[in-house]
């Protein structure tokens, strides 16, 4: 008796959250669909799901008219190497704070986490007209460093977490053994380090990839990634579903992927710990 | 413990982050402070002087000013009203028992990776286009009129946009906090007779309350700064129905180039986000003594 009970109540809860599950994923199933149809099918009324001449025109035309592909480059320099050089910063702060607590770190992890609360808009001004005299304005090089300061809290703070989770005593054992600090860093602490330096790698490209304040304020037509690239889109060009679906399925489809990969670790980082 | 000198050298491996972080602070934050004082206009350039405090009188009287605040305000309730219910009911419905439950997390977990320019513009064009959207379509065949969402309901329209890009970060913590809920003592509950509802309000509600709260508090934090979606879709407009404290600012300071008044709307940005983070400040500061 109550075997099927429970059946009939995972049944009932499978067929709710698949229902509930498939809405919420339905506008970015639609995008996809829709980049693979005639601009004239993808505003056809009654809407055509599945049924209709597949094709791939939209893809190539997306690049031939506005080479996509240096937009999309610009994204991952920016969005791999402001990750990549705030986690350069990042480690040896965060393996100080997290092996050699002293009685000030924790101010400086909270202070830290108080420069990500200051809103991008309050210092949009200053940092539009410094990068206007220094020639930064709509360059990669401007966005990496705008980009490697507002995410570096984040960095710091998940390594620290990650860290902190490092048995001390391992440290200590190597130390005992003679080891000195650089090798104690590279041989011992780094293997035990490198998942938590992993996700948060993932997770710092996909908030650098998505970041559309700055890149929409500090870039024009060159430096533009994919987020303000596909802001253009919202002239009349935007009518045009279905290279606008094309240019968007390319620009969030490496993003899920890691996304999906990342999902644990993103509640981590993006609550700072707070939750687990 | 520590010795002297891996002490010297903790402190030579946090200070890069440290000046970093401390530049980035001090030298927009005391620009902004002093072009707030000025009379400056990047179209006038080389006819910058002292202004005092006027450009905070204009900032704070002009009736632009109430309307962005009322509508961050309706904004960011708006999609936290949204995203908290929604989030606290799905994240019960995934933790049940269910096939397939992994994939369903993926699926429900997709609209936050998706770039705030591609969901705002998919959106607004191929679902709310009052004449070739899906709602128009689905409007049609269930016999009502089309409706102009982004016309007649833009601040709503925008909320929308938003929620489905949050509804995933709500679900994922409170899902994370649901999994660590005792089930032996919801199933105790059970046994004695309690009500779902019940059991709901007395258990699962209070131990989800910690997490409801960091939702809130990071929410708020980036909510207070929706900026792109509100750029693609609606440009603040149609007049100010949808310009919230960061647009405002923004037009004022990069469309109007009142780089003087767009400081001063920035100050006061700075001053209102702070009174939120104060209190996700010592929330998590609490967390890290724990």
């Amino acid at each position: 008796m109550a075997r099927a009970v429970t059946n009939r109540r995972k049944t009932i809860a499978t067929a709710a959250a698949w229902t509930i599950g498939f809405l919420i994923f339905f506008p970015i199933l639609w995008t996809v669909l829709t980049s693979f149809k005639s601009e004239a099918d993808a505003i056809a009324s009654p809407p055509k799901f599945l049924f209709f001449d597949w094709t791939l025109e939209n893809y190539a035309t997306v690049q031939e008219r506005s080479n996509y592909f240096r937009h999309f480059w610009n994204s991952v320099v920016i969005s791999v190497g402001s990750t990549l050089i705030g986690l350069a910063i990042a480690i040896p702060a965060a393996w100080a704070m997290a092996f050699v607590p002293g009685k000030r770190t924790k101010d400086v992890l909270m202070w830290m986490l108080s420069t990500k609360m200051l809103p991008p808009v309050g210092v949009l001004v200053p940092i539009y007209l410094i990068f206007r005299d220094t020639g930064l304005l709509d360059t990669r090089t401007g966005l990496v460093i705008v980009l490697t300061l507002i995410n570096l809290p984040i960095i710091v703070w998940m390594l620290y977490t990650y860290f902190k989770e490092i048995p001390a005593d391992i440290l200590e054992a190597a130390r005992m053994d003679g080891a000195s600090l650089r090798s104690e860093i590279l041989y011992v602490l780094t293997p035990m380090a490198v998942p938590g330096i992993a996700s948060t790698l993932l997770l710092n490209i996909i908030l650098a990839w998505n970041e559309a304040f700055w890149t929409l304020n500090l870039t024009a037509a060159k430096a533009a990634p994919l987020t303000a690239f596909i802001a253009s889109y919202s002239s009349p060009e935007g009518l045009f579903y279905a290279k606008l679906s094309a240019a968007s399925t390319m620009a969030i489809a490496p993003i899920l992927i890691m996304g999906w990969f990342s999902q644990k670790q993103l509640v981590r980082g993006l609550t700072f710990g707070a939750v687990k | 413990m520590a010795t002297k000198a891996s002490r010297s050298a903790a402190r030579l491996m946090i200070s890069p982050a440290v000046i970093l972080l401390l530049a980035w602070m001090i030298v927009p934050l005391s620009l902004t402070l002093y072009f707030s004082t000025l009379r400056y206009n990047l179209l006038m350039p080389g006819m910058e002087e002292w202004a005092g405090f006027s450009n905070y009188y204009y900032f704070l009287t002009d009736p632009a000013f109430f309307d962005a605040l009322r509508n961050t305000l309706v904004l960011v309730g708006g999609v936290l009203a949204i995203t908290i219910v929604g989030g606290v009911l799905l994240a019960i419905l995934l933790d049940q028992p269910m096939w397939g439950q992994g994939v369903v997390r993926v699926l429900v977990i997709a609209p936050f990776f998706v770039m705030p320019t591609v969901s705002a513009l998919v959106w607004k064009n191929m679902f709310m286009n009052p004449v070739s959207g899906l709602f128009a379509s689905l409007f049609k065949t269930l016999g009502l009129q089309p409706f102009d969402f982004l016309a007649h309901a833009p601040m709503f329209s925008i909320i929308l946009i938003v929620s489905w890009q949050w509804l995933p970060f709500a679900t994922l913590i409170l899902l994370t906090a649901m999994q660590s809920l005792d089930s032996e003592q919801l199933e105790a509950a059970e046994m004695d007779g309690a009500p779902p509802l019940k059991r709901f309000w007395f258990i699962t509600l209070p131990h989800l309350a910690r997490a409801i709260t960091v939702v809130i508090l990071i929410q708020t934090i980036f909510l207070l700064s929706v900026f792109a979606e509100i750029l693609v879709t609606t440009n603040g407009g149609p007049g100010t129905a949808t310009t919230n404290l960061t647009y405002l600012v923004y037009a004022q300071s990069l469309l109007q180039f009142d780089v003087g008044g767009g400081s001063a709307g920035g100050v006061v940005a700075i001053v209102l986000a702070n009174i939120v983070a104060i209190f996700l400040m010592r929330m998590i500061g609490k967390n890290l003594d724990a």
